[in-house]
């Protein structure tokens, strides 16, 4: 396939991407949610297969592979036993109503796209173009952990920033050593494994996972 | 022609200031002296809109210098295409209202002296032609306080009310901060004209050759913009708008609404694209956020509005915002220096000034023969109108579906020019702005869109259903002078929208002069019965052939379907069967605007209360509900109250200098004796 | 003069008020089928329509010029815009009288004036239809404008006709811009048309209903008209649709002999659309009101979002 069609799907994929990250921002139900990153994960993990045919960067197909294993099966797995066990109610409230979360996702995309100007002016990579909606999933993803109050919701928010991360590193650098990738997968399973033990934890001794109820341990009152 | 444009205008201005003068000799029958005088103002205004047009049309420039004026400081009068088409906005409008008033004014006689009326009325548009006219500062100003003067005393008209009194005094108050502003502003360009040397700067071409540096420019626009935003009621210094218009008259509220707001406009322009010519693209950003805030927040207040005239007056507010959005994205686009972008929008924006005179001007003359024959400003009282005022109707229906912007009427002509102007940002080289600039265009439709089912709203509770008042009014149609009146406002809006490319054409050279190139030889090139402004293939819009077309379908419908027409039974109201209907039972202002109340609501400060009344046995099924429903404008309490606050306490610590004692005022005098023998 | 456009104009005219009542009627057949039940048959509507038009009027006894006008006006409005899509080819010469603006705000003229005779009987239902009416079309206005300008962004004009020639001339097809554009103008028919999830068109409760109850009045040839209208709204806009997404098949300029198959594509993409409005309408359920600020903001940010991809991505 050509360069241009390359890009072409490239960018199909990030607009995928980015409307991923949107959808989990006002999704109210955490079974949705959790389909919603199943997908991110799986648009990334095309994305990435094919940088790594154009790119001819053969570490690429294992990245997806991983990103494949990981976000696609494992992860949501994880998540989906998480939710069932703890009997997980599936509206969520949030802290700020629905359409002023859209318009400040909207903002943060604007943003990012003028903060990423001078790194498309220098890049000669054929995902350019790319960087500024990885940093905007990133940004969407902390939004994402502000205003949820779900302890779920929340880790969902992180894991969907490290995916806007993963996006950017593709996207800027043609991927990290696979070193590094390694590594960063074995954190997010431990990482998603901790979570898992502490939110029965939380949820004994609080017996809900409503982030407001952990105001209670400050000190002060 | 034996008569140049600018002496057309100067007669006209005369024979107001004549008239605002003498009409008082009149004032022993006030029949007469209603009827003669304004016949005369109509005959004065329609002069002043010939002058206009006239001006434009041929496009030249015109000065008088006047012998009046201080000494070494004399007035100049310019009438140049820019003056002209302002002055054929505001001699249009004056001469349908001055119309209008013949028979409106008949309805105080024998209640209150209407002299007052008269004077100040012809003193106002005197000063308004004057303004426009204006060439140097001073006479700007001079006629900017006359023109404040006259309508704050006609504000008072009815001054026994305290709220009327309160009304004016507001208004008062926000035009003298707005003067003032503008006064710095002059003052700081006609000092940069002359390096702050001598007072010769203060003439508009001392100004207008200058090459003002970027900061003092930048200082000046800002109090210029200030003080003419002041006085067009842009948010936030809109707040004395919807209390000082619905109070005035209903002939005065149309003029206030439709011309004054304008010369503030007037002013923009002239500062902006005249005087200092060559600005940063900021400017125009600020210009369009602001007219966007006004625009949509100027609807949400109308929206909750169910005194009549009020309604209008924030409608005034959203108006004056659209014509900033043109504006602003003219400036934007000369500053990127893209002249044909700059035209269309411009074009847009100066269109919609005179759409908006003229449709606001009849929206209130409708409104005053409603108050006419009803005497109630509050539409949940009325209804059912359009029965026994039909004329009324249908030409407040003509202002109602222009302002929300259908076609084929003029509302719409301008809103389809501002979106094409709104389209074209793609081309600007900032790629910020080209992706802020669209979300502009949708708050725009939103305020269309709000703009529209207000006016259902408006025209709805008013006109249709039934009486929603206690007592039976006894309700008559408006005389004819008022009828006609608004007839000729109601024709000029479907002339408008049906036959742009003209008036385009008309207006071309103002684009010219002002941004550098015209969109006429685009505008027309399809032929004149299509709009093409930029290209034909871009976009295009033939306001007489979707006129045409609606009315060939309507009529061949109707006479197709009544070859065999078949009986019409007139029957009590069907209401899916249920019997006990009564008028209270309709909807009014409140409830039809209670959905987006609920949705948009976190605008303003809302407080909505139900409380059961008595009850009648068990408490599921009360007697009588209390609905409360209070809502404030949240301007109030961030800006005016802080503001009123911090100056009463400064006044209280600089009262303290007043002792009262004769020898701290000696003191005084002795303090101020010595420094100035030490500094001089 | 050339002739010939004028031809393929009224033909147009003629099959949209032909076709309009037949998709109505698939439509509802569709529906039928994927709830179990036996339609009343594919052209029914007709059947209805030619009922009502026989039938005498019953007007209120305060009913106002403006009640027995709105159903001429509202038809009036509805066939001029049915003139300006290109339903069978892009060689309208009314084309150039109206661009996708001027289409938005007939329908928007059809609205005001149903919402004016909904309030002229003085019921509470009406009122209720009008208020509910005026404020959706309030919310759904931003999303329409947005998605008309991401639509034509790419081929930098607003001109249907034009649209539809930079389609067939453009080469790439993977435009995420459009692709959300298309997304959010779904959700926009939906709401502009009245079906599920924002209104039922087949309620008889009358505090779900918003665009019948603003009719709830009207009898004879008024609400024949008035039912046609509605036929004709909700085929132009899935026209609209076809020709700024899927313009294929439709004719080109000066190009007659591929009028008949630009009718037998078009009965095709009808077809698809039914069944895909039917499985969107048979998947959800009628929303509260206030949830629509979601659904609208929801086309809104999509619209958005296809701007922003444009400049971004494109």
């Amino acid at each position: 396939m050509t360069i241009q069609f390359a890009a072409q799907i490239i960018g199909f994929l990030a607009a995928l991407v980015l409307l991923t990250a949107f959808g989990m921002l006002v999704q109210r139900r955490m079974t949705g949610l959790i389909h919603l990153f199943t997908w991110q994960g799986l648009f990334l993990s095309i994305s990435t297969a094919v940088v790594g045919f154009v790119a001819g960067q053969r570490h690429l197909y294992i990245s997806s592979l991983l990103t494949l294993s990981l976000k696609v099966i494992l992860l949501p797995y994880i998540l989906h036993v998480l939710v069932r066990r703890l009997r997980i109610q599936r509206e969520i409230e949030t802290v700020v109503n629905v359409p002023l979360t859209m318009l400040i996702g909207v903002a943060l995309v604007i943003f990012s796209y003028h903060l990423t100007a001078p790194v498309r002016e220098l890049s000669t990579l054929v995902t350019r173009s790319v960087l500024a909606i990885a940093l905007a999933t990133v940004m969407i993803g902390l939004l994402m952990m502000i205003t949820r109050r779900h302890a779920v919701t929340q880790i969902i928010g992180f894991l969907a920033m490290e995916n806007g991360l993963f996006f950017a590193a593709t996207s800027a650098t043609y991927g990290m050593p696979l070193v590094v990738e390694l590594g960063v997968a074995l954190d997010i399973l431990i990482a998603a494994f901790i979570f898992g033990i502490f939110f029965f934890h939380i949820h004994t001794t609080f017996d809900s996972l409503d982030v407001e109820q952990m105001a209670k341990l400050k000190e002060g009152d | 022609m034996m008569f140049t444009p600018i002496e057309l205008a100067s007669s006209a201005i005369l024979l107001f200031l004549f008239l605002g003068v003498f009409s008082f000799l009149l004032s022993w029958n006030q029949r007469v002296m209603i009827d003669i005088c304004f016949s005369l103002a109509a005959i004065a205004s329609f002069l002043g809109f010939a002058a206009g047009a006239w001006t434009v049309a041929n496009g030249g420039t015109e000065k008088i210098v006047l012998l009046l004026g201080l000494p070494d400081l004399p007035f100049h009068l310019r009438l140049d295409p820019l003056a002209g088409f302002f002055l054929t906005v505001i001699g249009l409008l004056s001469f349908f209202v001055s119309v209008y008033s013949i028979g409106y004014v008949r309805g105080f006689i024998g209640k209150r002296s209407v002299t007052s009326l008269v004077i100040f009325y012809c003193l106002f548009i005197a000063g308004m032609f004057m303004v426009v006219m204006a060439d140097d500062a001073l006479i700007f100003l001079i006629s900017w306080e006359i023109m404040a003067a006259a309508s704050y005393f006609l504000v008072l008209f009815e001054h026994e009310r305290i709220e009327n009194r309160r009304a004016a005094f507001l208004y008062l108050v926000v035009a003298h901060v707005g003067a003032i502003a503008i006064l710095l502003s002059f003052g700081l360009m006609a000092g940069l004209a002359t390096g702050f040397k001598d007072f010769s700067g203060y003439t508009f071409d001392a100004m207008r050759a200058t090459q003002f540096p970027v900061d003092w420019a930048t200082a000046a626009f800002l109090l210029a913009f200030f003080g003419f935003a002041a006085k067009a009621g842009i948010v936030p210094l809109h707040v004395w708008l919807p209390e000082a218009h619905p109070v005035a008259p209903s002939n005065v509220s149309a003029l206030m609404s439709g011309v004054m707001l304008k010369t503030a406009i007037y002013g923009i322009i002239r500062v902006t694209f005249d005087l200092i010519k060559v600005f940063p693209w900021w400017w125009g950003a600020l210009v369009l956020v602001l007219g966007l805030i006004s625009a949509v927040m100027g609807v949400l207040y109308a929206l909750m509005q169910h005194d009549l005239k009020r309604l209008l007056a924030y409608h005034s507010v959203e108006n004056i915002g659209i014509i900033l959005i043109g504006l602003g994205l003219a400036m934007i686009f000369t500053s990127f220096k893209l002249p044909l972008l700059a035209a269309l929008a411009l074009i847009a924006g100066l269109y919609h000034t005179m759409n908006h005179a003229v449709f606001k001007g009849l929206l209130f003359m409708g409104a005053g023969a409603v108050l006419h024959a009803t005497h109630e400003r509050n539409m949940e009282e009325m209804g059912g109108l359009i029965h026994q005022m039909p004329w009324t109707a249908a030409l407040f229906l003509v202002g109602c579906v222009s302002i929300s912007a259908l076609p084929p009427f003029n509302g719409f002509v301008s809103e389809w020019l501002t979106y094409q102007a709104f389209l074209l940002s793609p081309a600007l080289p900032s790629p910020l702005l080209k992706l802020l600039i669209p979300l502009g265009a949708a708050l725009l439709a939103l305020t269309g869109a709000l703009a529209a089912a207000c006016f259902v709203k408006a025209f709805g509770v008013t006109f249709l259903g039934h009486w929603r008042g206690h007592h039976n009014p006894e309700v008559h149609e408006a005389n004819w002078p008022m009828r006609l009146g608004m007839i000729m406002a109601a024709l000029t809006c479907l002339g408008l929208g049906i036959l742009p490319t003209m008036f385009i054409g008309w207006m071309d050279i103002l684009a010219e002069q002002l941004v550098g190139t015209k969109i006429g030889t685009s505008a027309g090139a399809y032929g004149w019965m299509w709009l093409t402004p930029v290209a034909p293939e871009r976009a295009s819009y033939s306001g007489i052939i979707v006129f045409l077309g609606i009315l060939a379908v309507v009529v061949s419908a109707y006479l197709i379907l009544h070859i065999r027409p078949g009986k019409i039974h007139r029957v009590p109201i069907w209401d899916c069967g249920f019997e006990k209907i009564n008028q209270r039972m309709q909807y009014n202002a409140t409830s039809f605007s209670m959905p987006i109340r609920r949705i948009f609501g976190f605008f303003f400060s809302i407080r909505e209360q139900v409380r059961v009344g008595s009850l009648s046995g068990h408490a599921a099924f009360p007697k009588r509900l209390h609905y409360y429903l209070r809502i404030r404008d949240r301007f109030w309490g961030w800006l005016y109250k802080p503001i009123a606050v911090s100056s009463f306490w400064i006044a209280r610590k600089v009262g303290r200098l007043q002792q009262g004692r004769i020898q701290a005022y000696l003191i005084y005098s002795f303090i101020t004796i010595i420094v100035l023998l030490v500094f001089l | 003069m050339n002739i010939y456009p004028f031809v393929i104009e009224i033909l147009q005219f003629l099959v949209l008020l032909g076709a309009a009542p037949v998709f109505a009627g698939w439509v509802k057949m569709l529906k039928c089928w994927s709830q179990g039940r036996s339609s009343p048959g594919l052209f029914q509507p007709y059947r209805d329509i030619i009922k009502l038009f026989s039938k005498d009027l019953v007007l209120a006894e305060n009913a106002s010029w403006i009640f027995r006008f709105t159903p001429y006006l509202v038809f009036g409005a509805t066939l001029l815009a049915g003139g300006i899509i290109p339903i069978l080819s892009t060689d309208l010469p009314l084309a150039a009288t109206a661009d996708v603006i001027v289409l938005v705000a007939l329908f928007a003229i059809a609205r005001f004036f149903t919402a004016l005779s909904g309030m002229d009987i003085g019921t509470a239902f009406g009122g209720m239809g009008s208020s509910r009416e005026m404020t959706i079309a309030s919310l759904a206005e931003p999303a329409m404008l947005m998605a008309i300008f991401t639509i034509s962004l790419a081929s930098k004009s607003t001109s249907l006709s034009q649209m539809v020639q930079v389609v067939y001339s453009g080469q790439s097809v993977l435009r995420p811009s459009i692709a959300f554009a298309l997304l959010a103008f779904v959700l926009i028919v939906l709401a502009e048309t009245g079906r599920i999830p924002v209104d039922n068109p087949a309620t008889h409760l009358e505090l779900t209903m918003i665009h019948e109850a603003m009719i709830l009045e009207y009898s004879g040839r008024h609400l024949a008209l008035i039912e046609w209208a509605g036929m004709m709204k909700l085929f132009l806009f899935i026209m609209f649709g076809i020709a700024a997404f899927f313009p294929w098949g439709i004719a080109a300029w000066g190009d007659l002999y591929a009028i008949p198959f630009a009718f037998l594509f078009m009965l095709l993409k009808l077809g698809i659309a039914g069944v895909s409005l039917v499985l969107i309408e048979t998947g959800l359920a009628k929303m509260r009101l206030f949830r629509l600020t979601e659904f609208l903001g929801s086309a809104f940010l999509l619209a958005t979002l296809g701007m922003l991809s444009y400049f971004i991505l494109e």
